[in-house]
């Protein structure tokens, strides 16, 4: 419990740090605000009022914390683009880029560890070449060639979900959870095939080990052997693995939303970086950071619980 | 009791056959001692023994009687049955022969897990007598312990309870003692004793050290090279040594060691 405390706390420290960083570099790079709203033919008089409204002549470090404030309680200022607060904009996409996202995590790790099992147990047999060049074949085809497959094939030739017309998660909740599936398939593909290489090898490492010999002394049958004690063994650099993988779940749903036509955060990210509308576009990055930075917490707690070593004090 | 006649074993990825032509008998109840220099060849004759050869990268020969039983050919599955249950093995490094993610308790349980329907608090409460005939402190507290969270000498002990808490008929002790400090290594040597003596089980000692077979043993096999080159009672043996080498594998002990010894 103390080592899941100062996981939290660690990260917490780490939210803090990335979105004082984004924020300072945001400062830097997306110049005067006020500039950008009124033009270059205005008097400076209405240029230095703007911006005191806009609380743009207070030092950074005063400003950086009224946004954090505002981040947490859900003011995020207002939109240059859409003359809308940012808030409003982004929430119902931050919550479907935030079931994509699930959605694949939850696929690719409930795809990936019985594969990754499977492969193992079927090491050194004929078809072994096969398999890896099938592994291989699957990392090296990008997601949004996969969705743009998939899109075709399931969406319009099939027609098991109607790319375009994105069901309200709220009142559809099961029509979207389709929709997002077939996104989710294209960004998990290349991840399950990664990380069931990973596991693959981290099995056949373990299967070396002197505890496994034990068990077989023991007259413990394969079955046994795997699922009792490798298995478990191999377990954490998995959990690490597969939330390194939150990041680039995270990276690859912008592309891939754009190819199934979801509305969350990758397309109004695009849109908003073009624009230069980069309260919105530092809103998103934190957001996904945080999430990114939250996926690794949670994995070192669970790799705690697996492994005894890693608790502090000898709690166990 | 058990029997092994003619011996061969070839690693694939190996020129000379790790063990070429081993003939070894272990009576009732005796402690065999079996002594060499390291790659002689004693842990691939107590792995054969075992069934822990790995069959498909190797070549094998001879015949493997326990009770008159061959173990060398038989199918897996005939083999799991004798595993554990008729013979227990006790590795060099305890560390790394103990799953690092489960309690002792558990590991101690695992043989009877395998073998024997028995409820959970029937099998606990083996665990526990076993863990507590090996002399380990407080066996409840161990019981619930993480392998890291014990010491070398506590955790061979441990070892030591998970084989024999299903009264096997032979013991496979392969260098159990080579990785402990010395006065942790004695202490263990007194215990396989009293077990031997208090029980009956065979055993079958492994040690590249003459010294340390010669206060546990009766009886001792010298190997080198593969080859058994002596075999007969430890005193004698030690006394009258017949072969070069074993003569130099007893020069090679410490005068100071040898003289504390001897009777
Ligand atoms: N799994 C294996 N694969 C290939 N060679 C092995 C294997 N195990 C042991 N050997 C070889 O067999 C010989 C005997 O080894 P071993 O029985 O372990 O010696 P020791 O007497 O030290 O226990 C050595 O030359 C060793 O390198
Ligand atoms: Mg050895």
């Amino acid at each position: 419990m103390k080592y899941a405390a100062k996981k939290i706390a660690a990260m917490l420290l780490t939210m803090v740090v990335v979105s004082l960083l984004t924020f300072t570099a945001f400062s830097l790079i997306s110049g005067d605000a006020a500039e950008i709203m009124l033009g270059t033919q205005v008097t400076p008089e209405r240029l230095a009022a703007l911006r005191s409204e806009l609380g743009l002549d207070r030092p950074l470090p005063a400003r950086y914390l009224s946004w954090l404030l505002g981040f947490f309680t859900g003011d995020l200022g207002m939109s240059l683009q859409y003359h809308q607060p940012v808030r409003e904009l982004i929430a119902p996409k931050v919550l479907v880029t935030l079931c994509l996202s699930v959605l694949c995590f939850l696929l690719i790790t409930a795809v990936s560890i019985p594969l990754g099992l499977w492969s193992a147990s079927r090491s050194g047999e004929a078809l072994d070449g096969a398999r890896t060049v099938v592994n291989q074949l699957c990392m090296a085809v990008p997601s949004f060639f996969t969705g743009i497959l998939l899109s075709w094939g399931f969406g319009i030739a099939l027609k098991w979900f109607m790319p375009g017309s994105f069901p309200d998660l709220g009142e559809d909740f099961f029509g979207a959870v389709k929709y997002l599936f077939f996104a989710a398939v294209a960004i998990a593909i290349p991840r399950v095939a990664m990380t069931v290489r990973m596991l693959r090898g981290t099995i056949l490492t373990e299967m070396q080990k002197d505890y496994v010999r034990t068990a077989i002394s023991r007259g413990a049958p394969r079955r046994r052997v795997l699922y009792r004690h490798v298995l478990k063994n191999s377990l954490a650099p998995v959990v690490t693995f597969l939330a390194q993988t939150m990041a680039e779940i995270v990276a690859a749903g912008i592309v891939v939303e754009q190819v199934f036509v979801i509305p969350g955060l990758g397309r109004i990210l695009v849109a908003s970086i073009s624009n230069r509308d980069y309260l919105v576009v530092q809103a998103i990055v934190v957001i996904l950071a945080f999430w990114v930075v939250l996926a690794n917490t949670a994995a070192d707690i669970i790799n705690q619980r697996i492994d005894p070593r890693l608790r502090l004090g000898g709690d166990a | 009791m058990l029997e092994i006649r003619d011996l061969h074993v070839k690693f694939h990825s190996r020129d000379r056959e790790a063990v070429a032509g081993v003939s070894l008998t272990i009576r009732d109840g005796e402690i065999l001692g079996l002594v060499g220099e390291s790659g002689s060849g004693k842990s691939v004759t107590a792995m054969s023994v075992a069934g822990l050869l790995p069959r498909s990268r190797c070549d094998y020969s001879g015949q493997i009687l326990l009770d008159g039983r061959e173990l060398l050919h038989i199918p897996r599955s005939e083999l799991r049955k004798i595993q554990g249950r008729e013979i227990g093995v006790v590795f060099q490094e305890p560390q790394s022969a103990m799953d690092p993610l489960m309690k002792i308790g558990p590991q101690v349980e695992e043989v009877l897990d395998i073998h024997e329907k028995l409820p959970k608090e029937e099998r606990r409460r083996l665990a526990l007598e076993a863990l507590e005939a090996v002399e380990l402190p407080d066996p409840e507290a161990v019981y619930g312990k993480y392998p890291h969270q014990l010491s070398g000498g506590m955790l061979q002990r441990a070892m030591i309870a998970a084989a024999i808490v299903i009264r096997p008929r032979l013991l496979l002790l392969d260098e159990p003692t080579t990785a402990l400090d010395v006065t942790i290594q004695a202490q263990i040597l007194e215990l396989l004793k009293k077990l031997n003596a208090g029980s009956g089980v065979s055993m079958l000692f492994i040690s590249h050290n003459l010294s340390v077979v010669r206060r546990l043993c009766g009886r001792v096999a010298v190997m080198q090279r593969g080859l058994l080159v002596e075999e007969g009672e430890t005193d004698t043996v030690f006394h009258h040594p017949r072969h070069p080498y074993t003569q130099r594998l007893i020069a090679a002990i410490p005068t100071r060691e040898r003289r504390e010894e001897a009777p």
